[in-house]
This record gives C-alpha cells, structure tokens and sequence, in this order.
C-alpha cells in the first residue's frame, strides 16, 4: 500500500472572486513507504500548493489525500495528528527559529507530541546528530549560528518529531556548493538509516537527479511527466521546452546526439556519459 | 583601459569581542578591475567574497591598505556619497530591497534623492527599466511579481543613479532557473550595451560562463584569477577550495584522464559536444 496517495487534488484560490485559478488541478500520484521522490516544476507551477496538501495546510477544493490509506480530512479534528506524520520543511526555514537555545527549538516539536523525559531527550539529540547538528551548538542561541547550521536546527526540529514522511522544499536553495553537497549527504544517509520516505521539492536539476528515485515534474497546474530519472531526462526537449532546466551533462548528450552520435541522452551524472562515450570509443567509429 | 576599482593590500576584519583576536575576512587583496569589464567571483561560503563586494562601494571600510573607485580613497568620508553614486549594488534577497508600492516609484527613488529634476527622473526611470526588460511593469505593485523580476527592478533602481560600476553580491542565489537567467541576461545586456562595470558575486559556477574575468577567493584572499577558461582548467585546484567545477568541464577532464585528446577549456554545452564529437571522428 502507498505510504500517501493523492487522488484527482484540485486546489483553487479566490473562488467566486476575478482571481479565481486553479493552482492545482486534477493531480494524481502516489508514493511508496521508503521512496525518495523528487519533484520539480518552475514558480508558479503548483509546486508549494501542492505540497501544502501533504500534511493538510490546505484542504483539497476537491479530490483526496490518503495517508496510509485514509483520507486525512476525515477526521478533521485528527489532522494535527497528520502533521506530526508527514514533517514539512518549509524554504529557508531557518527564518523559523524563535527559542532561546538549539536545543529548545529542536524539541519544540516533539514536546508538543507530548513526548517528555528521556524520550525527548533522544530525539532531540538524535536528530541533532543526524542533521550534524554539534554537541557544543545545542546550549547556544540559535542566532549565533551560520546560516547553513541554522538551517540544520530549523531540519532537526522537524526529524525530532520522528515522521513518517518528510517533505523538504528547497532546502539547498542559498547554500555553496560544499555546503549544498554536505546537507544533501546528510539527508540520504537519513533516508538510508531511518527509511523514512522523503519527497525532495528543488528547483536544480542535478540535484533531484542525484537522489531521486523517481521524479514528477509539473507544468502549471498538472503533472506533466513522471518517472525514473532516466525516463524523465529521455524526455529532455520536452523539458526544455516546458521551461525547465535539465542537468548540463544531459544537455551535453543531447548535442552529441544532435550530431548524429548514438548517445542515450537519458544520462543524468557525468559518469554515465562517460561510461557511454568509452564504450563507443571501444566500439570503433561512430556511424 | 581606465580602472574602475582598485584595491591595494586591503585588509578587513569584524568586530569580535573585547579580548578576543580579530579575524581578518580580507588578508592582503590587491586588484584592479578594469572600466567596463564583466567580473565575477567565486568562493565558498567564508571565503571572503561578500566582505570584498561590500568594500566596492564603502558599505564596509578597509582596515588596512586601500580601495580606490575612479581613485577616490573609499577611507575619505568626503567622498562617501560621490563614491555610492558610482558603484550601485544588489543583494541577494529580492524582498528585501523594494521600498515603494509601485515599481516607477521604487526606481526613481535613488534619483529623487539625489536631488535630480523631475523630467530627467521621468526620463532615467524608463531608461532603466527598458534596460532591464520591464518597462511593462512600470505601475505595476512590486510584491505581486516574481523573484527574478524583483531583482530587475532593484537592478534598474541602481541604474536610475547612472552609477558606473554595479555589484551583484550572490543576486541570483534565491531565484529559480528561469529569474536566474533574466537577471543575467539582464546585467550583460547593460554591460555590453551602456559599459557598465559589473562584479557578479555568485556560488553557480555556469554563471561564469560569458565573463571577461573570474576571480577565485578564498581564505580572504584572491586565488585564482583569469578568464574562465584559465579558471575553470584547474580542476584540481577548484575541488581542493571546495567548489565544483562546471559538469562540461568535469567530462573532459575525465576523459583526459582516459587517455583522450580533448581541451579542457571547453566550457558551453555545445563546445563540449563539438570537442568530444572530433575527438571520436579522429578515432
């Protein structure tokens, strides 16, 4: 059973008002328990309303949300049980922190899960660790931090709460290379320890190439194509031509191809491609 | 060609707490950035690279040796405003740095306050926003445009000041793909066509592509300098200061090491394509 389905969500703004749109319309997808999926869409294509819906900020203008199996609006007075479930990192959520201590913020959340004592204690300093949140960091005061370790507390405070899915907008978006590379290790080796299913939203191509397992891209309003990062990048005029960016390897496979090489030009990493051309070289001359 | 800027073992430090040593942000940097060239520079976070932008245009004061735009020592607080009137600058938070309700009012103010006379506001405010690409937007409300549009309009707001050198410290660092490439097109528009001076301050290493010049910072000082293929060919190098280098130039790398004969240097898709393409046809 998918871990989360959304079945025919449409979400419009202003209804009955001249500003009427749909932000989303008619989407459906589902997601496995343990997958990590990426999502991409350029502004304004329905990227961040969608995910609202995940942990029920917004309710569904129609269509569902089933989480485990079950609508999460049934109970409405259930959903902040949801939102303990399906943890939402918000962009740039280090704008979000507003205790004393690190160690405060972090256990912000599970304290209103009611967790206390030593088991809150766990997860707080779990979390911590996993997000490489520093011992030494967790008394200070989180404005003292760098922006990339307060993006870590502002993480920490949302893995504290233990979900079962966890939904990270943009959370790179800002940081320098090594920086973005340190976070994003972090994160797999969460996704790798803990299974948590993990629903990546990124603007960067690359990015959601490296880590997905499988990718939707949506087009305003509608999901536009959705698969594993090879299916996805084959199709990478069709991307281009939606306005998104594919990774520039993939761009480069695609001239190659253009000049009548037999390239597949559903390669993603530089490895790939160059694993193609040796191969190709070894073969003798192209035709 | 004339210099723009010039910087001569400029030193920076923040303040720290009484007791505590200072640590230089800026340790020893000596530049000259050529009138009307494209600049940018690249850094990891920590490197120094804001703190360098911020001396530009004397948001941030030497603590030691000198910064010198169109000559003017930077240190002469005579000079202040004559030295803010040439070298304009851009943040990176597009929210941050709109100030009126109506996108024609947020440009002229610059203009307005440096006492210019209505009908040449009326004039420098179309200008700069045909320059930018938004002359649509002129009675538009800034807040309900996008990110990259935003960032044009603080970009035309500097214009409106006719400065002769602009400061991009990381302007595209929260935009998407698309405001990124609007911004950029935009500042090499106004380089290429007016010979405006412009420092790009960025992490994206793509955005390099296009520059005259690439600076490296790192540790507070200038690492590498050349143009972006000089830059980008030390692969090695650019891994060991902790940034990555364009994925066009890490194929050839690559395959070079496979034993290929290809250039390093070559940056675009299409050069990339075209310089593997022959070295297969060779084969």
């Amino acid at each position: 059973m998918p871990i989360l389905e959304i079945k025919n969500l449409t979400h419009t703004y202003g209804i009955g008002t001249p500003f009427q749109r749909s932000a989303v319309e008619d989407v459906s997808f589902a997601v496995e328990p343990g997958e990590f999926l990426g999502v991409i869409g350029h502004t304004g294509s329905g990227k961040s309303t969608l995910i609202q819906h995940l942990n029920g900020l917004l309710k569904p203008t129609s269509g569902q949300v089933l989480l485990e199996g079950k609508d999460i609006w049934a109970e409405p007075k259930k959903i902040r049980n949801v939102r303990f479930q399906v943890g939402l990192v918000f962009q740039y959520p280090e704008y979000q922190l507003f205790e004393e201590t690190v160690y405060k913020d972090i256990s912000f959340g599970p304290r209103n899960q009611g967790k206390t004592g030593d088991e809150l204690d766990r997860a707080v300093r779990e979390a911590a660790r996993l997000v490489g949140v520093l011992d030494e960091h967790l008394e200070k005061s989180p404005f003292e931090l760098s922006g990339g370790q307060k993006r870590r507390v502002a993480l920490a405070g949302v893995l504290a709460m233990e979900p079962k899915v966890l939904v990270l907008d943009e959370p790179t978006a800002g940081l320098d290379p090594a920086g973005r590379e340190n976070l994003m290790a972090n994160i797999r080796e969460y996704h790798r320890n803990k299974g948590t299913t993990i629903i990546l939203v990124s603007h960067s191509m690359d990015e959601i190439a490296r880590n997905a397992d499988r990718i939707l891209v949506l087009k305003s309003a509608h999901v536009l194509m959705s698969g594993t990062p090879a299916e996805v990048f084959a199709r990478g005029e069709e991307l281009l031509a939606a306005g998104l960016d594919v990774p520039q390897i993939t761009r480069v496979a695609m001239a190659l191809r253009d000049r009548g090489l037999p390239i597949d030009p559903a390669v993603y990493t530089v490895e790939d491609l160059e694993r193609q051309l040796l191969a190709l070289k070894r073969g003798g001359a192209p035709c | 060609m004339p210099t723009m800027i010039e910087t001569e073992s400029l030193r920076f430090a923040y303040p720290v707490d009484e007791g505590q040593k200072p640590v230089y942000a800026l340790r020893g940097v000596d530049l000259e950035i050529e009138k009307g060239s494209f600049v940018v520079v690249l850094g990891h976070n920590g490197s120094g690279k804001s703190t360098l932008a911020k001396t530009f245009n004397a948001v941030l004061l030497p603590a030691g040796g000198k910064v010198l735009v169109e000559g003017m020592d930077t240190l002469d607080p005579d000079l202040l405003l004559a030295i803010r009137q040439r070298v304009g600058m851009v943040f990176q938070n597009p929210d941050n740095q709109i100030v009126a309700n109506v996108v024609e009012e947020d440009v002229a103010f610059a203009p307005e306050n440096l006492g210019v006379p209505t009908e040449e506001i009326r004039r420098r405010v179309d200008e700069a926003l045909r320059a930018v690409g938004m002359d649509e937007f002129v009675t538009h409300a800034p807040h309900l445009l996008s990110g990259g549009q935003k960032q044009r309009i603080a970009i035309a707001g500097v214009i409106a000041m006719e400065p002769a050198c602009v400061v991009l410290d990381e302007a595209t660092a929260m935009l998407d793909p698309i405001g990124r490439r609007e911004v950029l097109s935009a500042v090499h528009r106004l380089n290429k066509e007016k010979g405006i001076t412009v420092i790009l301050i960025t992490h994206h290493m793509n955005e390099a592509e296009g520059a005259d010049r690439v600076l490296v910072m790192n540790d507070g000082r200038v690492d590498l300098d050349g143009t972006p293929r000089e830059v980008f060919c030390q692969v090695a190098r650019l891994r060991h200061l902790g940034l990555t280098v364009p994925d066009t130039v890490d194929l050839l790398d690559r395959l070079r090491q496979d034993g290929w004969d290809v250039p390093l240097e070559a940056l675009g898709v299409e050069e990339c394509a075209a310089a593997v393409a022959r070295a297969l046809e060779k084969e």
